[in-house]
C-alpha cells in the first residue's frame, strides 16, 4: 500500500488560502462522496459566518438525507417532522422576529409530503429562507421516485422509468411558488462547479439579506445529484444532471422583487 | 384580584391563556372549538401582550408551528376537536420525543370519522394511552366546568414547562360551548427573551459563544441511545404519577356505591347522586381531574368502603378499563355510557346504577 505523501513544508499559515468555516462542525459528513449536500451546507454556513449572525440564526432540518444537518451546522437547529419544516420556521420566526430562520429540505420533504406547508408559508410571505435541494429522488430511503423525478427516469419505485401516464408528472414547485405574492426572491442554482458554487452562494447571501427587508420569503432551489440513488459515479452523475436535470429545471433567477 | 365574567368554556380557555402569558396560538377551525381562535383574533392579544395568533393551513401545520415555537422556549398552544386532534398525533409524538412543552386543548366530539359535532368522551384512549406512535404520555387535565377551562390553561402551561412535555386539556363540546361564571386571574407577563434563555437553556434561541449549539430533535439512530432516551422519558412519566395526580371526591364519606366519571359526565353524576340519595341510595362520585396520571391508588383505596363502582362515560367504555385495573377485581365495576354525541340524563345514570351495580 502506498504511503500518503504530505508535504509539510507547504502547510504553513502564510500559505493558507482557504479553510473550513467554524460554523461547520468537525463531524465527518454522513453524505455519500460526490453528493452536493456538503457543498450546500458549506455555502450556507459561510454566509452566516460572513454576516456575523450565528447567534441570531435558527435552522430547521427535514426528514431525508439531511435529517442530520444539525450534526454538521454549528448553529441552533430544530429537526422537523417530514415535510413540516416551513410550519416550524413560520412559528420560530413569528415568535422571534429578529432572528434569521431557514429551512433546509429535500424534494420529497418539500414537494411531496410537505407541499401544503411549503405553499402556504410562501403564500403568507413568511420572512424566512427556504433552501430546497432537488436531486429528483428519495436518497435516504434508498432511491425511490420523488415528486421531481424526471419522465423516464429510473428509481427503485419506477424501475422501468417514470411513466408519466401512470405515475404523474414531475412537479416544478419552484416555478409554482414564484407565482405566489408572498415570495420575494425565487431562484434555481446548482453546486456542481466552482462557478455554480459562487453563484449559489451569492443567492444564499441575498436570501439571508432579504430576511432583514421583512418583505417576504426567499426560496432557493439547488438542483443537485444523487450518485448513489442514480447508481452512477459522482462524475457521471454530474454529467447526467447537466444533460437531463438542467433542461427540465433551468438554472437562474425566477423572481427577483426588491 | 380576580375578574368575574360570564363566558363560554372555549372563550374562557382563550382568555385565560392570554392572561397566563401565552406567546403564541396556532390553530385551524373545527366545531365545536372554533370560538378559541375567534375569541383570540377578536381580542387582538398582540396589542394586549404581544401574543401571536395565526390561523394555519391545517391541523398538521398548526401542531408543527407549535413545535417550532416551543423549540424556541416560548409558551405556545393549539386547540382542536377530535378529527383535528387525530391529524395532530404525528406532531404530538414528535413534541413528546423532542421533549417540548406546549398546551393542547381537545373539545371532544362524537366519532369515529367525521362523526358528529355533539359532545363525546370517546377520545380517552387516544389522549391517555398515546394517540401517535412510540412510548409516550401526555399529561391530561379533564375540566368539568368553564372555571376549570380557565384554570387549566394556566396550570397546563406551568406543568408543560415543569416536565418539558405537552399538556392536553381534554374538554368536550359541552364544556366548550356552555356558559358559566368564571373568575379570571390577573394578567401574568409574558417571559422576556432574556428570561427564556434563563428558564429554557435547551431552547433554540441562537447559538452564542458561551454555549454549545442547541438541537431539538426526536431522532437517535443508535438504538442504545434511543433506549436511554426512552428510559428517561419513562422516569418523567413516573414522576408525574408521583406528583401530579389530581381528583375530586363528592359524597364519598358514607357512600356504599361510587360513580367514577370525568368532565361532563361527572356533572351529570352530581345530579344523579342527589336523585339516588332521595331514593335512599348512598352513592358518591370520584372525579379524576388528571386522566394521566390516573388516580389509580385513590380508586383502589375506595374498594375497602364501596360495594360497587359505575363508570359513567360518554363513550362505549374506555376509562372503565383503567378503573378495572385499579380495582383489580375487589368490587364490581360496570360501565354505563351513551355515545355518538348523546349526553346521558341523570335519571338514566341512576337507573343504570340500580340495574347494573345494586341489583346486578
Amino acid at each position: 500500500m502506498a504511503e500518503a505523501i504530505v508535504n509539510t513544508e507547504l502547510i504553513q499559515p502564510e500559505n493558507l488560502v482557504y479553510k473550513r468555516t467554524e460554523l461547520l462542525t468537525p463531524n465527518a459528513l454522513s453524505y455519500c462522496p460526490g453528493c452536493g449536500h456538503g457543498t450546500a451546507h458549506r455555502i450556507i454556513m459561510e454566509v452566516i459566518e460572513e454576516m456575523g449572525i450565528q447567534s441570531e440564526t435558527i435552522g430547521i432540518a427535514p426528514v431525508g438525507c439531511s435529517v442530520l444537518a444539525y450534526d454538521f451546522m454549528n448553529i441552533d437547529m430544530q429537526q422537523a417532522a417530514h415535510g413540516r419544516a416551513p410550519a416550524l420556521a413560520t412559528a420560530a420566526k413569528r415568535l422571534n422576529p429578529k432572528k434569521y430562520v431557514f429551512t433546509y429540505q429535500g424534494d420529497g420533504d418539500l414537494a411531496a409530503i410537505g407541499t401544503a406547508e411549503t405553499i402556504h408559508a410562501c403564500n403568507r410571505g413568511e420572512n424566512i429562507v427556504i433552501i430546497f435541494i432537488n436531486n429528483g429522488i428519495y436518497g435516504m430511503t434508498g432511491g425511490q421516485m420523488a415528486p421531481t423525478t424526471l419522465p423516464g427516469m429510473k428509481s427503485s419505485t419506477s424501475p422501468y422509468g417514470r411513466d408519466v401516464a401512470m405515475m404523474g408528472n414531475p412537479l416544478k414547485i419552484t416555478e409554482l411558488v414564484a407565482q405566489l405574492p408572498g415570495t420575494l426572491y425565487v431562484t434555481r442554482q446548482a453546486v456542481h462547479t466552482p462557478v455554480a458554487v459562487r453563484k449559489a452562494k451569492k443567492a444564499v447571501r441575498k436570501a439571508f439579506e432579504n430576511t432583514k427587508l421583512n418583505k417576504g420569503l426567499s426560496f432557493i432551489e439547488i438542483v443537485s445529484n444523487c450518485n448513489s440513488g442514480w447508481k452512477m459515479t459522482p462524475r457521471k452523475a454530474n454529467d447526467w444532471m447537466v444533460e437531463n436535470m438542467f433542461p427540465f429545471y433551468p438554472l437562474g433567477d425566477i423572481k427577483v422583487n426588491e | 384580584m380576580k375578574e368575574l365574567r360570564l363566558m363560554k368554556g372555549n372563550e374562557a380557555f382563550a382568555e385565560a391563556a392570554i392572561r397566563a402569558g401565552a406567546d403564541g396560538y396556532f390553530g385551524y377551525p373545527i366545531t365545536p372549538q372554533s370560538e378559541v381562535m375567534e375569541y383570540l383574533m377578536a381580542e387582538k392579544p398582540h396589542e394586549r401582550t404581544g401574543m401571536i395568533v395565526l390561523q394555519a393551513e391545517s391541523e398538521v401545520a398548526a401542531i408543527n408551528m407549535v413545535y417550532g415555537g416551543a423549540a424556541t422556549g416560548k409558551r405556545v398552544m393549539t386547540s382542536s376537536s377530535s378529527p383535528g386532534i387525530s391529524l395532530k398525533q404525528e406532531g404530538i409524538s414528535y413534541l413528546c420525543g423532542a421533549e417540548l412543552p406546549c398546551l393542547i386543548m381537545n373539545a371532544v366530539r362524537g366519532g369515529p370519522g367525521l362523526g358528529t359535532i355533539q359532545p363525546s368522551q370517546s377520545d380517552y384512549f387516544q389522549s391517555t394511552k398515546g394517540g401517535g406512535h412510540g412510548d409516550y404520555r401526555l399529561l391530561v387535565l379533564a375540566p368539568a366546568s368553564v372555571q376549570e377551562m380557565a384554570d387549566f390553561a394556566r396550570l397546563g402551561f406551568d406543568l408543560a414547562f415543569k416536565y418539558r412535555n405537552p399538556v392536553l386539556v381534554l374538554s368536550d363540546g359541552a364544556i366548550g360551548q356552555m356558559m358559566e361564571k368564571v373568575y379570571l386571574d390577573p394578567q401574568r407577563p409574558r417571559f422576556t427573551d432574556e428570561e427564556i434563555k434563563q428558564n429554557t437553556p435547551w431552547a433554540t434561541t441562537g447559538k452564542t459563544p458561551d454555549r454549545e449549539r442547541n438541537i431539538i430533535t426526536s431522532l437517535a439512530l443508535e438504538s442504545a441511545k434511543m433506549e436511554q432516551h426512552n428510559i428517561a422519558l419513562q422516569a418523567k412519566y413516573r414522576q408525574m404519577e408521583e406528583e401530579e395526580v389530581r381528583y375530586e371526591k363528592i359524597g364519598c364519606d358514607d357512600a356504599e356505591y361510587a360513580f367514577v366519571a370525568y368532565g361532563t359526565s361527572s356533572r351529570i353524576c352530581q345530579k344523579a347522586i342527589q336523585l339516588a340519595r332521595e331514593q335512599g341510595i348512598k352513592v358518591g362520585l370520584m372525579r379524576p381531574i388528571t386522566l394521566f396520571p390516573f388516580p389509580k391508588k385513590i380508586i383502589a383505596q375506595m374498594t375497602s368502603r364501596v360495594k360497587g363502582i359505575l363508570v359513567v362515560e360518554m363513550s362505549a367504555g374506555q376509562m372503565v378499563e383503567d378503573v378495572r385495573l385499579a380495582v383489580e377485581g375487589r368490587v364490581k365495576v360496570e360501565h354505563f355510557g351513551r355515545f355518538g354525541g348523546i349526553i346521558p340524563s341523570p335519571v338514566e345514570v341512576v337507573e343504570a346504577l340500580k340495574k347494573q351495580i345494586i341489583g346486578g
